[in-house]
């Protein structure tokens, strides 16, 4: 299929029909392995190209969008649920994917974590923490560990980090999983079940930064001889085993797997089915239209207009 | 507050009673003003008053003062109804109903001389000494109790007033009680009753005896036959949107903006569209790019707050060269400022709100009407010319009722579907030589290449480039599509000779009292003439022709005077036609323009 695509015959979706710019990441930056795994599994999927929407906000990871070829936007600093918000409740042809860094998403965006979370949204959104603000070159994170020294700490860290998955649970997000940029499997497959997932998904990846926090996440990093421990989900086969594995559906559970110390757990903490803000926006102008569909806008229009005559 | 028994019966004041004679009997114009708390339901008397005017094909337009506190306080509605061009809502009262003596306190002021005061006279105690008016006392609360029996208080004494104005002013009484079913009918017949019984009341009232005379509008021979509706300014921006096609949006609420999202979030679904009420302004805005990227030209709107808050994604729709409608309904400011009270203070920051060179059109209203018109131009413009436009609508025109000529919906309304026809090989979001067109995601691009819109600074494919000579194309591009629209902008039309002494130029909702002074001016001999500013950024090409013509350029503004002597539109004028002939004239007490005021202002 190396013909060129045309309306009638979409080509075959490859990772060089994929790729765009040359990443300006630093090397070694685990930012690279997700977009990988993005790649990876766009290839596999074969969504109709011109479908697949990539955003992003502001931050090193935020630069995403510039590096896959697709629609896409590259909007302000902590903004870009509000816009993904826009984009999913009026265009329910289009596949939304929402890159971010944890300034973006637990920091001065995360206002719009929580109400996105809370709408349930149908979005993916990808939350790459390096516990550091990498762009600016160094400055505390609100990931960013007690104790560690940055330029705006330069005696270490004071304030207390924010815990993703618990801000996510509290807020309502209906899939939360965790994963390490390093072990790219398990992270291709977090992030295809959150693509998979109806409703506000989201993917909190630790990637480490190589320039200013290179070792943040060595202690989840068999290589270097970490810990990866993942999450055993409940297979519900009446084993005695599997009276020890996690419901993913039992939210004071997955609260208490959010609490383990750092580097913690990976795996899928949380999913469960809720109507998302797009079914329920779409009921209740159905339900509207059910007076009204049978009516031009222009008669619609003039009948208001009566009313005020 | 005074009882009953100590009220002076209404029958006790024949001495000054004839001097209702002083006015004719067939007018042409009467200013109403009805002052009490804003629990005691005179919006919706005015509402009915206006209403009324609407179907009668008489010009109406009213004023009202609504507390900022969540319930209750002094709040006025005033109605001016004419036969004639009604143009401002009147300087004084010919009528001022007083519900509470803090009511006849407050307003009387307020009152022509020879005016007539209607009152409650369970409540208010005028000054009957003072001869310069004629006294109408009512037990407007004991009576509706009486008509309506116990449980409903004195609930519908709005109601018993409307009908002793009925009375007074020779209204239509079929059309009005039309007006009370269709108003409470909805929610149950009873209701409509109990109002029906209360405007009896106050209808079969023997006001005779207090008033020697009966009023009644000289009737109105209207040609061309088209319908008056009636609505207020909030109403009309939000139905403006609708017939320009305008199907998605989001926001937070203020006041004074709220009314146009509810009325949005209620409408739109109708017509298969959607607006979404968000966590917060920032969120609101961003919503609303999200819709436009998607290939649907949508609204965001706020009141100045609001609008402060939003500036940084209008800056990024101005350099992602994204559609987008920004209506900001000002009130007094900086800060929480005056919520409820009226200023013409953010068209700087609509102009220049945001960091960098950021062009965006900014349009204002003049009137009710012209909120449904300036929905449409600026829609028109958006699409057009892929840009962030903002419509300044303010306080005093979101309340204000007018009644105007139907507009020609089948000639108006607009269709809009995100264009996602497949784009040709060598596709370029933002092309140097052409005003950007978007393709929305869902648009297959048929050379294989993406666009990613971007608030960076980009080549002509959304390539982030930080080259100097690039910034320099780009930041000209961005500018020289407002110029391009500036070359297509009419010329405002002229009240008044095209030449003479002084030209008044005003923007927004100034336009009736600027028009008003200008023809009494005329009347006394003064040349005098004005404009009245649509398109403020960008100014239409040519307006130096008609300042040439006149001796000096008065600019009519809600906003300070400044630190150099001049409110805003008169410095940003200044600035592009360096004329020291041009001066200003502003105000900043949260009212609108006095006619009276605009007169003594221009005439020092």
């Amino acid at each position: 299929m190396s013909t060129t695509p045309t309306a009638t015959e979409p080509a075959k979706l490859t990772k060089s029909a994929l790729t765009a710019e040359r990443p300006t990441w630093c090397p070694g930056c685990g930012d690279y392995s997700v977009l990988a795994a993005y790649y990876k599994i766009l290839e596999k999927r074969q969504f109709a190209h011109e479908n697949i929407v990539t955003l992003a906000g502001i931050g090193c990871s935020s630069r995403f969008p510039y590096f896959v070829n697709s629609h896409g936007a590259h909007y302000i600093h902590g903004r870009s649920i509000p816009l993904a918000t826009g984009v999913s409740l009026s265009r329910p042809d289009l596949k939304i994917f929402v890159f971010g860094g944890d300034g973006d998403g637990f920091s001065i965006g995360g206002n719009h974590l929580e109400h996105g979370a809370r709408k349930n949204v149908n979005l993916t959104y990808i939350i790459m923490d390096n516990s550091v603000y990498g762009m600016t070159k160094k400055q505390t994170s609100p990931t960013s560990p007690v104790g560690f020294k940055t330029k705006t700490d330069p005696t270490g860290a004071m304030d207390r980090p924010v815990n993703g998955v618990k801000k996510l649970l509290s807020a309502g997000a209906t899939f939360i999983a965790r994963a390490h940029a390093s072990q790219i499997n398990h992270m291709t497959q977090m992030i295809e079940r959150a693509m998979d997932h109806e409703g506000f998904s989201v993917v909190h990846v630790l990637s480490d930064c190589s320039e200013f926090f290179p070792d943040a996440f060595t202690s989840a990093n068999p290589r270097k001889g970490g810990e990866y421990n993942i999450i055993e989900e409940k297979k519900w086969d009446q084993t005695p085993e599997d009276e020890l594995r996690h419901d993913v559906t039992d939210e004071a559970a997955a609260y208490r797997l959010a609490d383990r110390p750092f580097p913690g757990l990976f795996g899928v903490f949380f999913q469960v089915e809720r109507a998302t803000k797009n079914d329920l926006e779409d009921m209740w102008i159905d339900s509207v239209r059910l007076k009204t569909s049978h009516c031009s806008d222009l008669e619609i229009l003039q009948q208001s207009f009566d009313r005020m005559k | 507050m005074v009882k009953t028994s100590q009220t002076p019966s209404s029958s006790t004041l024949p001495a000054t009673a004839g001097r209702a004679d002083l006015r004719p009997q067939h007018i042409h114009d009467a200013v109403i003003r009805l002052a009490g708390n804003s629990q005691d339901g005179i919006q919706s008397v005015g509402g009915f008053l206006a209403r009324l005017a609407g179907r009668s094909a008489q010009e109406v337009m009213t004023y009202m003062t609504i507390p900022a506190t969540i319930s209750g306080g002094p709040s006025i509605f005033q109605v001016r109804i004419g036969s004639g061009e009604v143009l401002s809502a009147g300087d004084e009262a010919d009528f001022l109903v007083a519900f509470h003596q803090h009511s006849y306190d407050n307003h009387i002021g307020a009152l022509k001389e020879g005016g007539v005061l209607l009152y409650d006279s369970d409540n208010v105690q005028p000054n009957l000494d003072d001869k310069r008016f004629v006294y109408v006392g009512v037990q407007i609360t004991s009576l509706t109790i009486e008509a309506l029996g116990g449980t409903a208080k004195d609930k519908g004494k709005n109601i018993f007033v409307l009908g002793l104005l009925a009375a007074i002013f020779n209204f239509d009484v079929e059309k009005l009680k039309t007006l009370i079913r269709e108003r409470f009918g909805k929610k149950n017949a009873s209701l409509a009753d109990t109002a029906l019984i209360a405007f009896q009341a106050g209808y079969g009232y023997p006001v005779d005896d207090l008033l020697a005379n009966r009023y009644h509008f000289e009737a109105v021979h209207k040609e061309g036959g088209r319908a008056q509706i009636t609505m207020d300014g909030n109403q009309a921006i939000a139905f403006g949107l609708i017939a320009a096609g305008v199907r998605y949006g989001a926001a937070y609420p203020i006041t004074p903006w709220t009314s146009v999202m509810e009325i949005l979030r209620a409408e739109l679904p109708k017509y298969g569209g959607l607006f979404v009420q968000t966590e917060d302004e920032l969120a609101a805005v961003s919503m609303a790019l999200g819709f436009s990227y998607s290939g649907h030209l949508s609204v965001t709107g706020s009141s100045g707050p609001g609008i402060s808050l939003k500036t940084e994604a209008i800056g990024w729709a101005s350099m992602a060269e994204l559609p987008l409608l920004i209506v900001n309904v000002q009130r007094g400011g900086p800060s929480t400022g005056l919520p409820t009270n009226v200023e013409q203070s953010d068209l700087y920051q609509a102009i220049y709100g945001g960091h960098g060179d950021s062009p965006r059109v900014v349009l204002a209203a003049a009137s009710v009407e012209d909120c449904f018109y300036v929905a449409l131009e600026a829609a028109r413009i958006a699409r057009k010319y892929s840009t962030p436009v903002f419509i300044l609508s303010d306080s005093s025109l979101s309340t204000r009722i007018e009644a105007f000529d139907e507009p020609d919906l089948k000639e108006l309304v607009q269709h809009s579907k995100p264009d996602l026809t497949p784009r040709p090989d060598g596709f370029k979001p933002y092309p140097l030589d052409q005003i950007t067109q978007h393709a929305p995601p869902g648009t297959p691009m048929l050379g294989g290449k993406y666009p990613v819109l971007t608030g960076l600074e980009h080549d002509e494919t959304g390539h982030p480039s930080g080259s100097p000579a690039l910034h320099v194309k780009m930041t000209v591009k961005r500018r020289e599509k407002l110029q391009k629209l500036a070359a297509e902008l009419p010329l405002p039309d002229l009240h008044g000779d095209p030449e003479g002494d002084t030209l008044l130029v005003g923007w927004g909702s100034t336009y009736g009292p600027i028009r008003e002074a200008v023809n009494r001016m005329r009347t006394r001999g003064d040349k005098v003439s004005a404009i009245h500013l649509r398109s403020l950024h960008p100014l239409p090409n040519g307006l130096e022709t008609i300042f040439a013509r006149f001796r000096r350029i008065i600019v009519v503004e809600l906003n300070d005077s400044g630190l150099y002597g001049f409110g805003q539109l008169a410095t940003v004028l200044r600035a592009r036609y360096c004329d020291p002939k041009i001066q200003s004239l502003t105000k900043t007490n949260g009212l609108s323009f006095l006619v009276k005021e605009i007169i003594e202002g221009v005439s020092k």
